[in-house]
């Protein structure tokens, strides 16, 4: 069962491994010029919710699955998204917003949170990698 | 699915067909605002400037040491280190130039002005005459630092030394019979006629300054070969105005022929002539002298500012007409070259960075022929008045001369000083002898106490503290404010550079000497930041065709005067320091027809030119203009009657509208329904189309729907006509404004263009409806201030995709009750729209509002407009651009994305200093705009600014500029109202003050620190930040209005400096008593000089009258007891109680008094793009209150006094 759990949590993140990547890929690009705010922030905001959503899950699954140490270190990632998420003002068009991104180093700093998190899901990726294998060998 | 389409022809019962009488659409643009002809621009001053070079030139050796020698005093006394003038031998060569300079006024005089002009003077182009001109004063002040006392001109040297003294008024007295024509232009011109005969200097230059004449003549058939056929019958018009003005006329007309490219020229000087028709010397001279007397007059300190408005000065015409001719001369010469010159261009990216549009390239009619168009758009706008036009009308300051005096007089009365000042100080060559002549001033004029800021600023030695560090003791020194405008301080450069510098009216930073790193940038505690106006009307501007642009290979920026040339065929670009290739054509010179002087084209001797981009600059064939109007016509609409006032604008500037003969505009109005009016050419009377399906907007006829403004003029006047009587029984109280701009936004997208919507109330059905959110509760609640940001994100996206078509919406909002501003703003912001808005408007009960609308529509319709705009602000590597402030899409980290561009139209950046600049001593901006004329024509205009790097505290604080740094504030404090709350952008700006004097006195170790000192150049600071929490976007306590809170924050991201200066800080004036004081002369008015009022109740007696002017409106406030004479002859009342509540105008009673107040208010008037609304205030009028909200240093329930609210700061800062 344990196994499942985390081969469940081994797939969940690598996609959000892959989204970060995504992120980082479509705001540098934004960043050199070679692509517009406008369907930058379209296509980025089109990911911002399977993200939260993918992160919350496992966090949820590790709950669930009494695995306390990797849960807490879940949830202030997870509380973070959904913070975000949920403080978009309503004027604006999400949480990335064309008309923003340029200002106040937004893009910036939208670039070092997906680098964090990427560094996180890698770290997390690790973690149930191990987890699994300790999981099936257990089994 | 329930489409209806009911197709109702407007029934007209009236005939009003008749009332337009016959338009001649092509002449459109020889109507153009009837203001632009009276503008005029001042030639000289551009020959001047050209000509100017020559004499640098004569300097310098040009082979060796190529920089050195261009920039000679450059070299002498590096500016950047300020002060150590370095070399031997380049001060010799700074001595030599300057001497130059010295001399030619004299020169002048004997020498052939207008030809001299022409020879030496450039020009194709129009130079801005500003620039030049605040150059020109810079370039005195520095002569007197190096030369002037020992070259032995002492009266020359005098007025250099000393820039109160008019360069106007000097030569008149000086050199009475001679010298007139050059009057200013010498002054000006004086650095550059290469006159060659007084100062020996045999090098080609000037050898070539004599033998032009001569080529001159020769050459013309040359030019004629050249010529474009359209420029002459400008040329014709042209010929008969000037022909009193030039020498030869003859001469003049074979050469304006020539002028094909740069034809632009001579139809500016058509205007110009026309406007002046006062070609003779002896009055406009007089006049023109006065004005300038009064104008230098705050001396040093207004330097800056005052030499560019005197380039300005209508008067300058006598100058202008004598060289005039010479003017022409010169573009004969010069005319032929753009074209000879071809071939071998380095290729354009074919991908431009700047291209706006989408769709694929192609090339398309951007000839340089259309000549009358340039004159008018890139030239002359009404405003050019000289003293008026500078924002800030500072230069003017009464104390100087009391009562207007014919101009010899100001000469002499100053004289004295003057000599003094710059006499005792017999300099050795070596040493320049700036510095006891700083030490004179003061003493010769201790009123001046303003001099000190510029003195500071020009300071060429640290030895002594410059002066715009003086420390200011605040809590004592109760009149800080300058007796006229504050002036922006003069960046810290040597002459040549600041010669060259972009206007402070276009280009301004926060901080005039740049920290040379971010942690310096932080302990200073003042933003950085600049203030753009980049599309602001300007009175000359140089125009250049060229068939290569010449720009940076890696970073694309375009030459400009500040880059250095390595050898004759490499240049190195000043953002990025890559070496670059001059390409050939630029080898050549237009100006002096000579090979092989890439550093005296035009483009290296304006700061501010403006460029006709070749088609490698457009992704489409440039746009028509495209005029839409979207119309409220719902009951609340029609009850606010604003449908009358907009029709009939329309109507009377139908024909000025911008544009060229494809013109197009269109109609939409709109209730819960939306209606179209098909006005397609060949009906016999407009048609209406009403959609009702507004969930699923769609166009009726998308065809017929904007029609050519000049093949359906009967009908859209017929339209115009009717529209108000339409829905006068109109029931319907809803309002689909969203589906109304979905259906203008696809009828506008495939050109692209201007949409201009005018909403009266909230928007309630469809798309973008929007809910009542303001609880009137809240309106004077010193907590939370809600609802700042929009509610909706359907206007923002509207907005965007708008902009991606090209699309600008303009919004006007004339609503009595909450609108949602903070929502429908949106729309506008990120389109590049404008915003206007008229609170409580009613036609008739608050005729305020409506004679302001009026007079807004009539600015808003008739002024020139740029569409498909796209703006890069560019930076020397090392510094970045951090935040944009203004409306616009941000499209990458440094391209502005502008649909629409407007004259109005303000920018703010705020930078960070990413890597130190500890290996360069100057840095630029460059900003450059592209656009599509309304002509069709693609254009950029690039301003390029220069400042210097420090790398001590103190020097930051001498160089900071209050009033931009404030106006950087007031963005940074509205973005931070939106994204946090009001409450914490309050902090912010009390901490920007608190910080930023911490700072300062901590470096200032021998300050007590028991007081509150700042140093001169941030004294107003602290009153300006007050003045800003006291303004209706900030202030809390006081009942404000979520819509007016919202606009006027809207306004403070919008407007430039100038403007949103007056917004802030209203200036106050005592008017009762303008017959005495000090005048100056505007077109052969006397214009009185009251001096500025503190915004204090204390300062209101009730014994006078006031006026506020606050920008957008002037209040004339009369005391209880002010004098009856006053009331009786400028008010036109008998006495006090006789005066009605709501006056709006002051009548025409022949008295002196009412004579002067309707001069100085007109004065006032002119100097900015809105003619604001004039108010009349007694004591017991309901609009009082709003007068006495801007009486900002006096204490109110809800916030500080002035003085209390020093000592918080102080309180805080010793903390």
């Amino acid at each position: 069962m344990e196994s499942v759990v985390f081969i469940f949590s081994l797939i969940d993140c690598c996609a959000l491994i892959f989204l970060s990547v995504y992120f980082i890929i479509t705001l540098s690009d934004l960043e050199c010029d070679y692509i517009n705010a406008r369907s930058c922030c379209s296509k980025l905001n089109k990911w911002v919710v399977p993200e939260v959503i993918g992160h919350a899950v496992v966090t949820v699954l590790m709950l669930i699955s009494l695995h306390w140490f990797i849960f807490l270190l879940n949830l202030p990632v997870a509380t973070w998204n959904i913070y975000r998420y949920i403080m978009v003002p309503s004027g604006n068009m999400g949480v990335f917003d064309p008309t923003e991104i340029h200002n106040r180093g937004q893009l910036k700093s939208h670039m070092k949170e997906a680098m964090i998190k990427l560094g996180f899901h890698l770290l997390c990726f690790f973690m149930y990698l191990y987890s699994m294998i300790l999981a099936l060998i257990n089994d | 699915k329930k489409t209806s389409l009911n197709i109702v022809n407007i029934q007209q019962t009236t005939t009003q067909l008749a009332l337009g009488g016959p338009v001649c659409p092509v002449q459109n643009w020889m109507q153009f605002p009837s203001g632009y002809g009276s503008h005029p621009p001042n030639y000289s001053a551009p020959s001047g400037h050209y000509s100017q070079v020559p004499n640098k030139a004569a300097a310098s050796h040009l082979d060796n040491q190529y920089r050195a020698s261009y920039y000679p005093t450059y070299y002498s006394s590096p500016a950047q280190n300020v002060m150590t003038p370095s070399v031997g031998t380049s001060v010799l060569n700074t001595q030599e130039s300057q001497q130059l300079y010295n001399k030619t006024p004299h020169t002048v005089g004997s020498a052939e002005g207008p030809v001299q002009g022409a020879i030496s003077s450039a020009s194709y182009l129009h130079t801005s005459a500003q620039q030049s001109y605040s150059a020109f004063g810079n370039h005195y002040s520095t002569s007197v630092s190096s030369s002037v006392a020992s070259q032995g001109f002492p009266l020359n040297s005098d007025h250099y030394a000393m820039p109160v003294v008019s360069s106007a008024v000097y030569p008149n007295v000086s050199y009475p019979p001679a010298a007139p024509g050059s009057v200013y232009g010498q002054a000006f011109t004086s650095q550059s006629l290469p006159v060659v005969g007084q100062v020996k200097e045999t090098n080609k230059f000037s050898s070539q300054s004599t033998s032009v004449p001569h080529s001159l003549q020769q050459h013309v058939p040359v030019g004629y070969n050249t010529t474009l056929s359209t420029t002459s019958s400008a040329q014709s018009v042209q010929d008969n105005l000037c022909s009193n003005l030039t020498r030869s006329v003859a001469k003049v007309n074979n050469q304006i022929n020539t002028g094909g490219i740069d034809s632009s020229q001579p139809v500016h000087s058509e205007s110009q002539s026309v406007s002046f028709t006062k070609p003779g010397a002896g009055t406009s001279a007089s006049s023109a002298v006065i004005s300038s007397v009064r104008t230098p007059a705050p001396s040093l300190s207004s330097q800056p500012r005052s030499s560019p408005s005197v380039p300005q000065s209508p008067e300058l015409a006598l100058q202008e007409g004598m060289q005039f001719g010479g003017y022409v001369n010169n573009q004969a010469s010069s005319a032929p070259a753009p074209l000879s010159s071809s071939s071998d261009d380095e290729e354009e990216d074919e991908e431009d960075e700047e291209a706006a549009i989408d769709s694929s390239s192609t090339t398309s009619s951007a000839s340089p022929v259309l000549n009358n168009y340039d004159a008018l758009e890139g030239g002359g706008y009404p405003e050019t008045r000289s003293v008026t036009s500078s924002p800030v009308p500072a230069p003017s300051v009464p104390q100087t001369s009391k009562a207007s005096k014919p101009f010899g007089y100001g000469y002499p009365t100053l004289q004295p000083g003057y000599q003094n000042a710059a006499a005792p100080t017999p300099v050795q060559p070596s040493n320049p002898g700036h510095h006891p002549g700083l030490q004179h001033y003061p003493q010769q004029y201790p009123g001046v106490n303003q001099l000190t800021s510029s003195i500071g600023g020009l300071s060429l030695q640290h030895s002594q503290q410059p002066e715009s560090l003086r420390p200011v003791n605040l809590t004592q020194d109760r009149n800080i404010l300058p007796v006229s405008s504050v002036p922006a301080p003069v960046p810290n450069l040597n002459s040549d550079l600041r010669k060259l510098n972009c206007s402070p009216d276009s280009f301004r930073c926060t901080l005039t000497n740049i920290p040379q790193t971010q942690a310096l940038l932080n302990k200073a505690k003042l933003p950085l930041g600049l203030l753009l106006h980049p599309f602001r009307d300007l009175t000359q501007l140089p125009v250049i065709t060229t068939s290569t642009i010449v720009r940076c290979r890696s970073c694309r920026t375009y030459i400009n005067p500040f880059v250095s040339f390595i050898d004759q065929r490499r240049w190195k670009c000043n953002l990025c320091y890559r070496v670059n290739d001059v390409p050939e054509e630029f080898m050549y010179n237009p100006l002096t027809r000579s090979y092989g002087e890439p550093h005296k084209r035009p483009e290296v001797q304006n700061s501010t030119v403006e460029l006709i981009a070749s088609s490698d600059y457009m992704l489409r064939p440039p746009q028509p203009a495209v005029y839409l109007f979207v119309l409220d016509v719902s009951h609340n609409a029609v009850e606010a009657g604003y449908l009358t006032i907009v029709c009939q604008s329309l109507l009377e500037n139908l024909d000025k509208l911008p544009g060229d003969s494809r013109t197009r505009i269109g109609f939409i109005t709109f209730d819960s329904t939306v209606q179209f009016y098909n006005l397609q050419e060949g009906l016999s009377q407009p048609q209406m189309l009403i959609v009702s399906d507004i969930d699923d907007i769609f166009l009726p006829t998308p065809d017929s729907l904007l029609v050519n403004l000049h093949e359906s003029k009967e009908l859209i006047k017929d339209l115009l006509n009717a529209l108000p009587n339409m829905f006068t029984n109109t029931r319907e109280t809803h309002s689909a404004l969203g589906p109304a701009l979905q259906a203008a936004f696809k009828l506008m997208s495939p050109t692209g263009g201007r949409i201009s919507v005018f909403q009266t109330q909230l928007p309630s059905l469809g798309a973008g409806l929007l809910h009542s959110r303001e609880d009137p509760n809240q309106r004077s609640s010193t907590k939370v201030v809600q609802h700042l940001g929009p509610a909706t994100d359907f206007y923002k996206k509207l907005a965007l995709d708008c902009s991606g078509q090209q699309t600008a919406v303009d919004l006007f909002l004339l609503s009595s009750q909450y609108s949602d501003l903070a929502s429908l703003a949106c729309v506008s912001k990120y389109s590049a729209g404008c915003i206007y808005y008229y609170p409580s408007f009613h036609h008739s009960h608050n005729p305020a509002q409506a004679e302001k609308l009026q007079k807004d529509l009539k600015r808003y319709l008739t002024r020139k407009i740029g569409f498909e705009a796209v703006m890069r602000i560019r930076c020397t590597k090392g510094l970045s651009i951090h935040t944009f402030h203004g409306n616009f899409f941000v499209r990458s980290t440094d391209l502005l994305s502008l649909a629409n561009v407007n004259p109005d139209a303000g920018f703010a950046v705020q930078m960070s200093i990413e890597e130190s600049l500890t290996d360069t001593s100057l840095v630029c901006f460059q900003t450059a705009l592209l656009y599509t004329s309304s002509k069709g024509e693609r254009r950029i205009r690039v301003h390029t600014l220069c400042l210097p790097v420090v790398s001590s505290l103190a020097d930051v604080y001498a160089g900071a500029d209050v009033q931009a740094v404030v106006c950087l504030l007031a963005n940074m404090a509205v973005d931070r109202s939106v994204s946090s709350s009001l409450a914490d952008a309050r902090d912010a700006l009390v901490n920007a003050v608190v910080d930023s004097l911490a700072a300062y006195m901590s470096t200032a170790s021998n300050l007590q620190q028991s007081m509150l000192i700042a140093p001169n150049s941030l004294k107003l600071f602290p009153l300006y930040i007050l003045a800003l929490l006291k303004q209706k976007a900030f202030r809390t306590g006081t009942s404000t209005r979520l819509d007016d809170r919202v606009y006027a924050m809207c306004q403070m991201k919008s407007q430039p400096l100038v403007h949103l200066m007056k917004m802030i800080h209203p200036n106050l004036y005592r008017i009762d008593k303008l017959i005495d004081e000090s005048t100056i002369h505007v077109n052969d008015r006397v214009v009185p000089q009251p001096p500025l009022q503190k915004l204090s109740a204390e300062k209101l007696t009730r014994e006078g009258a006031f006026l506020m002017d606050c920008g957008s409106i002037f209040y004339i406030w009369i005391g209880k007891n002010c004098d009856n004479n006053f009331i009786k002859d400028v008010l036109g009342y008998p006495n006090y109680a006789s005066v009605p509540q709501t006056m709006t105008q002051l009548p025409e009673v022949d008295a002196l008094s009412s004579e002067r107040t309707r001069s100085f208010v007109s004065w006032l008037r002119d100097s900015r793009t809105l003619s604001p609304v004039l108010q009349v205030i007694k004591d017991e009028n309901p609009a009082k209150t709003e007068f006495f909200q801007h009486l900002i240093e006096d204490r109110t329930e809800a916030a500080f006094s002035y003085y209390e609210f020093l000592l918080n700061i102080q309180q805080q800062v010793c903390k």
